[in-house]
């Protein structure tokens, strides 16, 4: 049995301040699912998934890409700090001008030839994860007036199971723009807000080379308390 | 004290799918089953910018998991699947049937993320009704429908509906 999240934790799926929520979110409550052997069990996705470079976003053309060099790396945890071995982390971004490489990114900003803004890697056997990419920078979008969002990578992890299967943002420690984007702010908590927010890490940055942010991802743990017995898989 | 889920945006497809993510078996397998739909918001507009993911049994109802202590799995058979809608908010997977388990009908789980969903939602796909399946029994019978795939002549129909008429059936997993 996987841990339920605490109320609080994830944003309600209607959040009005985030328009595009409002055709989008189901009306009905959602019908809770025992975690049968179907949701205990994921997928699995290994070294087939990986290329070279899928980590380092920087070497992936030619040229390097514009913008100021960054690693990011992290642990990915459950609840209690057990790591997560061998699992799949996938992120995507913009460019350091705020631009993502996508023909439906129309925001005056130069598409960098040099930066593709997808980068992937498995976590190691204590759920550490490292990428090489640029800062990517923020951008406006056309939710309110004058509305940006702040700078931020996302993130899409698998866990070892379906339960744990967790899609979310990181964004930069003192971000001038979280205060009005609802994005962020859908999040009720503000001690789960906290925990998008990566932290400048000096200890990680190479000389002369790049700056390093470090980000943990925790998703599900297993509940360690024997309950009463669930109807059986078996 | 999990990290909070956010919207995959509008450019997950810069990031997420792979060529090959709608194949959960190679084209060309003997059995295998096209599952096509469509994804609608509350409107009845086509959601052109979500994507969807599956996770099966394989046809003798074994995972491909250490969980699962059941047996081998079939050779070929990735059992996840992961499919961007298009532009009129259509999705493919090809797949082999999904076997039963123990105490449950034939099902598939589903995931959808998409701009404008903060949390994906969760769904299963079965490939027939069974009043016997304590899932499909836990469901208003009213609502149950949205869960079955109709037969097509390739395969099946399963369209999601994230809200209003026939709202699709979402669970809290």
């Amino acid at each position: 049995m996987y841990l339920r999240d605490e109320p609080g934790t994830h944003p309600p799926l209607d959040s009005p301040g985030y328009k595009s929520t409002a055709l989008r979110h189901p009306s009905q409550r959602p019908v809770l699912l025992p975690q049968k052997l179907t949701e205990i069990t994921g997928p699995l996705l290994g070294e087939g998934r990986l290329s070279p470079n899928d980590n380092d976003l920087t070497a992936q053309h030619a040229g390097e890409p514009q913008g100021q060099r960054i690693i990011v790396h992290g642990r990915l945890l459950e609840g209690d700090g057990k790591p997560v071995a061998n699992s799949l982390v996938e992120i995507w971004q913009a460019n350091a001008g705020g631009r993502y490489n996508h023909v439906r990114d129309r925001w005056p900003s130069p598409v960098d030839p040099n930066f593709d803004g997808v980068g992937r890697t498995l976590t190691d056997a204590e759920g550490r994860y490292t990428f090489t990419t640029i800062k990517p920078g923020a951008y406006p979008w056309q939710n309110h007036d004058n509305a940006w969002r702040p700078a931020h990578i996302h993130f899409s992890v698998f866990g070892r199971s379906f339960t744990q299967r967790l899609v979310t943002q990181m964004y930069f420690p003192d971000d001038p723009l979280f205060g009005q984007d609802p994005i962020f702010n859908s999040v009720p908590d503000p001690a789960a807000r906290a925990r998008m927010i990566s932290s400048f890490d000096m200890s990680r940055t190479v000389p002369n080379w790049a700056l390093a942010y470090s980000f943990d991802i925790v998703v599900r743990g297993r509940d360690a308390t024997p309950f009463e017995e669930e109807v059986d898989d078996e | 004290m999990t990290t909070p889920s956010q919207t995959v945006g509008p450019f997950l497809s810069i990031g997420l799918p792979w060529p090959d993510g709608p194949t959960v078996v190679p084209e060309g397998t003997a059995g295998a089953i096209r599952i096509v739909g469509t994804v609608y918001d509350g409107a009845g507009q086509p959601v052109p910018d979500a994507l969807i993911e599956t996770w099966q049994a394989d046809p003798d109802g074994h995972f491909d998991h250490p969980d699962d202590p059941s047996g081998p799995l079939r050779k070929d058979f990735r059992a996840f699947g992961r499919c961007p809608t298009e532009s009129d908010g259509t999705y493919w997977i090809l797949t082999l049937p999904p076997g039963a388990i123990p105490g449950q009908a034939p099902h598939i789980d589903v995931s959808v993320f998409a701009r404008g969903l903060l949390n994906r939602v969760v769904t299963r796909i079965y490939l027939a009704d069974d009043p016997a399946d304590p899932v499909l029994s836990s469901v208003d019978p009213a609502r149950r429908h949205t869960l079955i795939a109709q037969p097509t002549d390739h395969g099946y129909r399963f369209d999601i509906r994230l809200q209003g008429e026939n709202e699709t059936v979402f669970f809290d997993v």
